[in-house]
């Protein structure tokens, strides 16, 4: 009988193909996934005349700058090379690319799953932080750097030290208008911006097991703004029922042994984790950011929080925030003015997060402007099946392509200077969305209630009388 | 890449938590290739006005020949993009010191050749301090695992492996190309325990 294991130890275990004498484990990769920001990795494989080591392995996607609309030219001459780049560069070395005009395209993070190249027990790497997204599988996920893409194209194994184990357990059930969004800010918010730094996170307890896939993959998602390279949740039915007949799943005789190996991947009973963290979840509330971190965050009914009355080590960052935000201490968050809204990203542009969004706008008009990106080309028809982009439209916000968008303002989907914006993405950096854009984070039904009411708005006041 | 030992250098303090990779790079100007050089990038929103001109106060525009940077916690988290480490390497920083990184900087960093030194905050307050504004002379030694800026004497953890990958200059690649026989042997043992590992081909 050996050990007791938890999940990341058995999932690190699987993947190990040598352990150096200083602790640093020379780990196999099962899925690489690349996109227009790859192209220093792909330049440092070219400068040394390497191959691709598995382009079976390796699959490529247009999102951090694929326009929105008017998909047919590509005006911009810097966005219009950095596509023709990862074109070229995965016709060189002989890559599946979701390309702009593939019906699959989408968020890196968001087709992955959807297509089945995300599976549990993977080891899944991406030169972008938010891979921590694909953990939600079950998977040891984790974004890198380009010399390390550079690494992995080149030989298909990555050099990692393993991190501490840290499980974030959730129990109870969620309230009305409560989202894996508001758990991911509720937790970042009481440990930190860098609370999980070193560690791997594994969710668990029941609202955990309670949420869709979607719901994990958000939570997932998320685990970088609280430090946390990988975030994690055990595989189970949920998760099975979701991977099954994805087009690059396995199928047959492969998916019973699969499943088989995919049932052994949780944390045994006895497991001890290097660090453990409670989380009623009847005592999260909608969450909103109002800094610029998202460890600056609070219950959309609570107050700005005064630097006066922080300890002085928070004080100076916290006086820095607000007067980047623009806001007054003391005075209630719920009620601020936004200018604009932006619904969609890796953490908040499934299916899922498009119907919350679309029952709360259902029969309202947006107050203020905005824009609804999916975050898939899949998505985006699925949702036209379901009616949802004419509750948009018909509430005056934008439909538009699937891409990383208005999250990081690659493509050219900026918030302007000064322009404060209801925003279901990850980041409320300063600058993020635009040099001195105001971005305040929140769920997509948060979000929809913001342009409805055009400013800050605590959801379950307009989710009376309707399902969400 | 060159690896190094000792460095000898002006430091300068940016005594700001949270500076993210967005602060240190805007993703404006990551499309850049990068024998193009991405210094002028560095901290560009925090360092110049909307057109561009460079504000007289921000320390590293007063102070640009610095090599050492004391920074808040936190430093360099958010995005994976390396380009936030090439703005640093390429306005010639060598160290940060800090009490806390985002975890895939700091990987970054090292690959670069860049420290990421973690220190206490008290560490790193008392650096901020001593330098009051202005820039001094500091020395970091890896191989001690001391900075000394005047009077100052502050120990920095690293870990030991990314301690020798900066001090030797090594090429992840060539290191593990050595390895190529028991990685193309781990490959087919995961073909036969887990051949599900695979995309199924594409419908």
């Amino acid at each position: 009988m050996s050990a007791p294991a938890t999940l990341l130890d058995k999932l690190w275990a699987d993947h190990e193909v040598l352990r150096r004498d200083d602790g640093t484990s020379l780990l196999w990769v099962d899925r690489h996934l690349v996109h227009e920001g790859s192209h220093h990795a792909f330049a440092k494989l070219s400068a040394r005349g390497l191959p691709v080591a598995q382009p079976d392995l390796t699959f490529a996607v247009v999102d951090h700058y694929a326009p929105t609309r008017n998909r047919d030219r590509l005006d911009d001459p810097q966005i219009a090379r950095m596509i023709h780049t990862l074109q070229d560069n995965a016709r060189a070395h002989g890559l599946r690319l979701f390309d702009l005009h593939d019906p699959n395209q989408g968020i890196v993070h968001v087709i992955g799953p959807e297509q089945g190249l995300t599976l549990p027990g993977l080891l899944i790497n991406c030169g972008d932080s938010h891979t921590s997204t694909h953990g939600a599988f079950g998977a040891l996920a984790f974004g890198i750097g380009a010399t390390e893409v550079a690494h992995v194209l080149a030989t298909q194994t990555i050099w990692q030290k393993k991190p501490a184990a840290m499980r974030i357990r959730v129990e109870g059930a969620l309230c009305e208008g409560v989202t894996a969004k508001d758990i991911a800010l509720n937790w970042i918010a009481r440990l930190g911006a860098d609370g999980a730094r070193g560690h791997a996170v594994e969710y668990a307890g029941s609202a955990i097991r309670g949420l869709s896939m979607e719901g994990r993959m958000t939570l997932c998602n998320l685990s970088i703004e609280g430090g946390a390279r990988f975030g994690m949740v055990a595989p189970d039915d949920t998760t099975f029922a979701y991977v099954k007949d994805r087009p690059f799943a396995p199928k047959g005789a492969d998916r019973d042994a699969a499943l088989e190996a995919w049932s052994m991947l949780v944390s045994d009973p006895e497991a001890e984790f290097d660090r453990e963290v409670m989380i009623e979840a009847g005592e999260i509330a909608p969450t909103v950011t109002w800094g610029t971190s998202p460890e600056q965050a609070l219950p959309v009914d609570a107050t700005v929080p005064d630097p006066a009355r922080l300890p002085s080590e928070k004080a100076e960052t916290a006086r820095a925030a607000l007067d980047y935000m623009g806001l007054q201490p003391g005075r209630p968050i719920a009620g601020t003015p936004v200018d604009q809204v932006f619904i969609g990203s890796c953490t908040n542009g499934r299916i899922e997060d498009l119907r919350a969004a679309a029952a709360v706008l259902a029969g309202r008009r947006a107050r203020v402007p905005g824009m609804v990106s999916p975050g898939s080309m899949l998505v985006k028809k699925q949702a036209e099946e379901e009616g949802l982009d004419r509750v948009f439209t018909a509430a005056g916000l934008d439909w538009v392509g699937a891409g990383c968008s208005m999250c990081v303002g690659m493509n050219g989907d900026l918030v302007a200077s000064g322009q404060r914006c209801a925003s279901s993405t990850n980041r409320n950096f300063r600058g993020r969305q635009g040099r001195g854009a105001r971005t305040h984070l929140m769920s997509p039904a948060m979000v929809a209630a913001a342009a409805v009411t055009g400013e800050i708005t605590d959801v379950r006041a307009l989710l009376a009388g309707r399902a969400a | 890449m060159a690896g190094w030992a000792f460095h000898k250098g002006l430091a300068v303090a940016l005594p700001r938590d949270n500076v993210d990779t967005d602060q240190l790079i805007p993703a404006r100007f990551m499309s850049v290739p990068r024998s193009a050089g991405y210094g002028d990038y560095l901290l560009h929103d925090l360092r110049r006005d909307e057109d561009g001109a460079l504000h007289p106060d921000f320390p590293l525009n007063r102070h640009p020949a610095a090599s050492i940077l004391v920074a808040g916690r936190n430093f360099g988290s958010g995005s994976s993009r390396e380009a936030a480490v090439y703005a640093l390497v390429d306005a010639g920083f060598r160290a940060v010191i800090a009490p806390s990184f985002g975890d895939i900087f700091a990987g970054n960093a090292v690959n670069n050749g860049l420290l990421p030194a973690r220190v206490s905050p008290e560490d790193a307050a008392a650096l901020t301090q001593a330098l009051h504004g202005a820039t001094a002379e500091a020395t970091v030694d890896l191989e001690t695992g001391e900075i000394m800026l005047g009077d100052l004497h502050v120990d920095f953890s690293l870990d030991d492996s990314w301690r020798t990958k900066l001090i030797n200059g090594w090429d992840d690649i060539d290191l593990t190309r050595q390895h190529s026989d028991a990685i193309a042997r781990f490959r087919e043992g995961r073909r036969q325990v887990a051949p599900w590992a695979w995309p199924a081909a594409e419908a």
